[in-house]
């Protein structure tokens, strides 16, 4: 019942989110509104037939989400100075392979938006045969430890979490 | 007093934001090749978008919010459909 | 209009939308000195996570002594960008990559890997 009702839960809290503060008031015609689109809204995922979400350690999530915002505050700082340092530094920038382990296709999304979110990280290519992610680093300096960083940092907590 | 502080802020900041697309839409005439020009629309949404929630601020006018958040998506948008015809629109010729 | 809002927040409010926008310069500035496209894509993100974060606070905050209630629309703005940012520089890259590897390059700063 419950399921028939709310297929994907989390997708029908966002809505309902989505849709009070659009109305931008907390009134019972705004509820009224956002209970029916969180209720109408996720059953055209139905069609789609996703894979459900499946998220092992909440806690974990909290901690990573920290960790994340430490991140995007540190890289901002360093490609800050790198802009404005110009050209008076020296600086390489280049491709690097870094073989990734998760298979998971949410914990690799999740992982795709935190490495380009953080500023002077871009995830360009991930190969799902042979599980190999091309990563472009604005600043590199030493290979081993970036593949380190990411392996070591990220993506062990991404499997706790999905895996 | 606390009302020249935050308008002369908000100015300068629109200020900074104005540059900032000038120089978006620099990249975008200068290129060179098209994923350049590309890009240089995105910044140039990103940041015109940023100036309309900063007018909002100035204004204390919510209606600059959904401005801002139309922009969003229309940058969003375009730049994905744009990014997706260089990616097929020069292969098949 | 904004006579309700106390100095501290007026200072507050202005500084960190201050800082957002110098950011967001700061990433165009690099988005028309990097000398490489994809050195290129890096600056934007700038604008995109930290300098929109601290606009989106400012915001928020105004709004929020300003009307005397919580809440905070622009979050959505916020969730937003960061959902959509990744895949549009991730779709643009791949885009820029494909068109380097198909097509030979006379002059280009570093040959992509195969």
């Amino acid at each position: 019942m419950i399921r028939a009702l709310f297929p994907h839960p989390i997708l029908a809290a966002g809505v309902f989110a989505t849709s009070v503060l659009l109305s931008g008031a907390f009134n019972p015609p705004s509820i009224a509104l956002a209970a029916l689109l969180a209720v109408l809204a996720p059953q055209v995922m139905r069609a789609l037939d996703l894979q459900r979400v499946r998220v092992r350690a909440p806690l974990a999530i909290l901690q990573l989400a920290g960790l994340v915002a430490v991140d995007v505050l540190r890289s901002n700082w360093a490609v800050a100075t790198i802009i404005l340092a110009g050209r008076k530094r020296e600086r390489t920038s280049g491709f690097i392979h870094v073989p990734l382990d998760l298979k998971d296709r949410y914990a690799l999304a999740v992982l795709a938006v935190i490495l380009t979110a953080t500023p002077g990280t871009l995830w360009v290519e991930y190969d799902s045969a042979s599980g190999r992610l091309l990563l472009h680093v604005l600043d590199l300096v030493d290979e081993e430890a970036w593949v380190h960083l990411i392996k070591d940092r990220y993506e062990r907590r991404l499997r706790e979490i999905f895996e | 007093m606390s009302q020249t502080i935050l308008a002369w802020s908000l100015l300068v900041a629109q200020a900074l934001l104005v540059v900032a697309m000038a120089l978006a839409a620099w990249r975008v005439v200068r290129g060179p090749r098209a994923q350049d020009r590309v890009l240089g629309m995105d910044t140039l949404y990103l940041n015109g978008m940023l100036l309309l929630l900063v007018f909002g601020v100035r204004t204390a006018d919510t209606v600059y919010f959904y401005a801002a958040l139309i922009i969003g998506m229309l940058g969003f948008t375009a730049t994905v459909a744009l990014a997706k015809f260089l990616m097929r629109g020069e292969v098949i010729e | 209009m904004t006579a309700n809002l106390p100095t501290w927040a007026a200072v507050v409010v202005g500084l960190l939308i201050l800082a957002g926008a110098a950011l967001s310069l700061l990433g165009a500035v690099g988005l028309c000195t990097f000398k490489t496209f994809y050195e290129r894509v890096h600056a934007p993100t700038l604008g995109a996570t930290l300098g929109m974060g601290l606009i989106v606070i400012g915001s928020i905050l105004f709004f929020t002594i300003v009307e005397g209630r919580f809440m905070p629309r622009e979050l959505l703005i916020g969730v937003f960008l960061t959902v959509t940012t990744p895949v549009t520089l991730i779709l643009l890259a791949r885009a820029a990559l494909f068109r380097d590897r198909t097509e030979p390059q006379e002059k280009q700063g570093a040959a992509p890997p195969p």
